[in-house]
């Protein structure tokens, strides 16, 4: 045993290996992506972990080692499970010989997502159990029950952190190497009748499932992490919460106060007999959740059910904000209102400051992804074009002033909507805009729709060699595994002759003469044709290149600021400036500036 | 609810170490035998974005999150930043502030406005306890602007408002930061002295 001060991914990579898991995949997605890079980093030997191409690959492969024996770790984003769902709905009716821990990263707010999609409701959707841990130290304990109780049932199991779990940091002890359990997996055993999916083994595996849920109602009601704590003498009233926003509550329980709290750490199947417990002799509950009301809708169907004299309150009734993260403060104005006591939040009166800087976020200075853009802009001026975006940090193109990003929906979306497009706005000129790791998650069987039905489309590769939104993993392009093997880069090229297309074109965007007039050429030919802008990554590739302005050449008209909006470009003494400390030489706004003022791009 | 901790805020811009000064922080209050929660954002925040990390050490506390009107401490690694996260600070708390403002892109394109004197000028008046850190003569001392936040965390030390010694975080950089680079972060905690 030994404390260590681990973030909350850290923390649940070091559970599931303390726990004995054999099989690691998953698709980088924030805010989960550190617990396959911890597992790379802390596993002993004999644990595999990989980043799979996508979310379903991940699924089924370790669906494949469970059905071994092993224990079986998937992690993604929320989102993610979207993509993963198909293998799992499946995977729910046939279960698992090992274990399966499907590890989801809940976004509420959102902070770095699409959507505000709860798992805990994809949890009751496809029937399978839920943990939701409220703590650093407790994901740690806790991801380890998880592996027990899908050994247990012979079931995947859903364990859904929320990005404050995630991100936040405890001291925590945890166990060394040499206490991990070990699992030795018995094999592949051939068992037709089991792992085949057919209509007779879903009805009545369905029943089962059924069954078990109703069991895990009551064995929930014993588990531990499920609490009910008493705040004062003879409590009226109680709160019911779960993940972060325990702490939220706790945080905002006063001395004087007298209340009965719920921590709900397995929604699904909901603990029906400790909640009857929890709701004994109250007159009000209030549900503090993030997400979907899944406590409260659980409340308030046990109170009808068993005929209890006791308002439940919470989203559905207006008291908690239906969307949106909760924080110590919002929490604390909830809970005032709901415990009738003087308000306890907002901090000193302040006089209003004068106008923060508004920051959102930006493609780095340097980015490769700012030149292609821009070649393209270029390329396109004065023609009707749609700029289909993708998921990546090039869906940062669509700020101001490079403004090249129309639509964005989810991975490998792009594709689809510029054919979709063309199709009922015939004289647009069609891109989409894919990264390398999206294209090979998602964006081929675009290119394959694409192709096969004749549409009219440019597709460009943003290709700089990593994952870099969620923090530079390796993907099938990149020749290198999670583990850092060397293996056999896949070429997007060679996919996208492969598939037909005639017109593929490798191109480095910081040439921008030749890119703005290749992409003008390729554009204009017929069908389904491509562009890969290749270029690595800034904060991957370092480079001692710098660029300076000439201030005797400089006349300040601003060209380089307004075009590219690159970090590092700035204004000084009525001069362009540019910062050394962010400039990686990239020289896009040496080829912008119109009096050549601009230069020293060669290494220093 | 008893919450004798320390509540410090690092506030900053993506880039700029904000999340290496809260690493150091807790590791501190670790060696110091303290119990430690911590919070930061991180992902599409780090591209430029605003970026805030809470630490919470030597009491008693439900969530790493901080209350606005509970922080002791702001260590702003930007004018602007320190004064989004004043909200935060409470009565007779601290701001350790890098007088260097990072100009956003929006500002920079004329999209938005951001005069970075106003922004000292309001922490002049509104904090109680104000340090105010000479970013470019700390770099000139240094040869470097990229262990600001090291020096910045030696200024917090320095005045008492952290509640760690020195030579406690000189510890927790031996530990935590690799060897090639611990002695210019060593240097950078006793570059300024106030």
């Amino acid at each position: 045993m030994r404390r260590e001060y681990l973030m909350g991914n850290e923390a649940m990579a070091l559970g599931a290996l303390a726990a004995g898991v054999g099989v690691v995949c998953g698709y980088p997605g924030t805010p989960s992506s550190e617990v396959i890079s911890t597992v790379c980093r802390r596993a002993p030997e004999g644990v595999y972990a990989e980043w799979s191409v996508n979310e379903k690959a991940a699924l089924e492969t370790a669906a494949g080692a469970a059905y071994c024996g092993a224990r079986t770790l998937v992690t993604m984003k929320q989102v993610g499970l979207n993509v993963a769902s198909d293998p799992l709905m499946s995977l729910a009716y046939i279960g698992v010989k090992g274990a399966m821990v499907v590890l989801v990263a809940d976004d509420p707010g959102p902070i770095s997502s699409q959507t505000e999609q709860d798992t805990r409701t994809f949890g009751m959707y496809s029937k399978l159990p839920v943990f939701d841990p409220s703590g650093v130290a407790e994901a740690y304990e806790m991801i380890q029950d998880a592996f027990d109780l899908s050994e247990k049932y012979g079931t995947p199991v859903i364990f859904r952190p929320t990005t404050r779990i995630d991100h936040g940091y405890e001291a925590v002890t945890v166990k060394e190497p040499e206490e991990y359990k070990k699992i030795t997996p018995a094999g592949f055993v051939r068992d037709p009748a089991n792992l085949v999916i057919f209509p007779a083994l879903s009805r009545r595996n369905h029943a089962l499932i059924e069954k078990r849920n109703e069991g895990l109602k009551t064995e929930f009601s014993a588990y531990g992490k499920n609490e009910i704590t008493e705040y004062g003498r003879g409590a009226k009233v109680g709160i019911a919460t779960h993940g972060g926003s325990l702490g939220y509550v706790r945080e905002n329980i006063a001395d004087g106060d007298s209340l009965r709290l719920f921590k709900v750490a397995t929604p699904f199947p909901f603990p029906e007999k400790l909640a009857l417990e929890f709701l004994d002799g109250l007159d009000e509950v209030l549900c503090v959740e993030e997400l979907d009301p899944v406590i409260e809708r659980a409340l308030t169907f046990t109170a009808g059910k068993y005929a209890l004299p006791v308002k439940i309150r919470g989203k559905l009734t207006g008291d908690v904000a239906p969307s949106g993260e909760n924080s110590p403060d919002s929490v604390a104005a909830v809970m005032d209102s709901f415990l009738k006591r003087k308000t306890t939040t907002g901090g000193r009166d302040v006089p209003a400051p004068p106008a923060l800087p508004v920051r959102p976020p930006v493609l780095c200075a340097g980015c490769p992804h700012r030149a292609s853009f821009y070649a393209v802009k270029l390329a396109m001026k004065g023609r009707k074009a749609l700029f289909a975006g993708d998921i990546g940090c090039y869906t940062l193109g669509n700020a101001a002033p490079l403004d090249m990003c129309d639509t964005c929906l989810c991975m490998g979306a792009g594709l689809g909507i510029a054919q979709g497009v063309k199709r009922v706005d015939p004289d647009t000129c069609c891109f989409a805009f894919v990264g390398d790791s999206t294209f090979f998650a998602s964006g081929i069987s675009g290119v394959i729709n694409a192709f096969y039905n004749q549409a009219d489309m440019t597709l460009v590769i943003l290709d700089n060699s990593t994952t870099a939104m969620t923090g530079h993993q390796p993907h099938p392009g990149t020749g290198v595994t999670a583990t850092g093997q060397r293996v056999t880069p896949v070429s997007a090229e060679k996919v996208l002759k492969a598939i037909g297309l005639e017109t593929v074109v490798t191109l480095d965007p910081l040439d921008l003469k030749t890119a703005v007039g290749e992409v003008r050429r390729v554009s204009e030919k017929p069908g389904v044709k491509a562009i890969i802008f290749k270029s690595p990554c800034v904060a991957i590739e370092k480079t001692d290149r710098r660029c300076t302005v000439d201030e005797n050449k400089c006349v300040g008209c601003r060209k380089c600021i307004n075009e590219l909006g690159c970090p590092a470009l700035g204004m000084k003494d009525g001069k362009a400036h540019i910062d050394a400390a962010q400039c990686t030489g990239c020289a896009l706004c040496a080829k912008v500036c119109p009096v050549g003022a601009i230069g020293g791009d060669e290494d220093e | 609810m008893n919450k004798p901790s320390k509540n410090v805020i690092v506030a900053g811009v993506g880039g700029q170490g904000t999340v290496l000064a809260g690493r150091l922080i807790a590791e501190a209050a670790m060696q110091e035998g303290l119990s430690v929660k911590g919070a930061e954002t991180i992902g599409m925040a780090q591209r430029g974005g605003s970026v805030t990390s809470f630490i919470r050490f030597g009491g008693e506390c439900a969530t790493p999150f901080i209350k606005k009107g509970e922080a002791d401490l702001i260590l702003g690694f930007e004018p602007g930043e320190c004064v989004r996260l004043l909200p935060y600070l409470g009565d007779g708390g601290a701001a350790v502030v890098l007088d260097r403002a990072v100009m956003p892109v929006s500002a920079l394109t004329g999209a938005s406005r951001y005069e970075p004197s106003e922004m000292i000028s309001y922490l002049k008046n509104r904090v109680d306890r104000l340090v105010l850190i000479d970013a470019e003569s700390a770099a000139r001392a240094l040869g470097t602007s990229k262990c600001l936040n090291v020096a910045l965390l030696g200024a917090a030390a320095r005045s008492g408002a952290l509640g760690l010694t020195v030579e406690r975080l000189a510890s927790a950089v031996k530990a935590v930061i690799p060897p090639r680079l611990t002695e210019i972060n060593l240097k950078a905690l006793n570059t300024v002295t106030l």
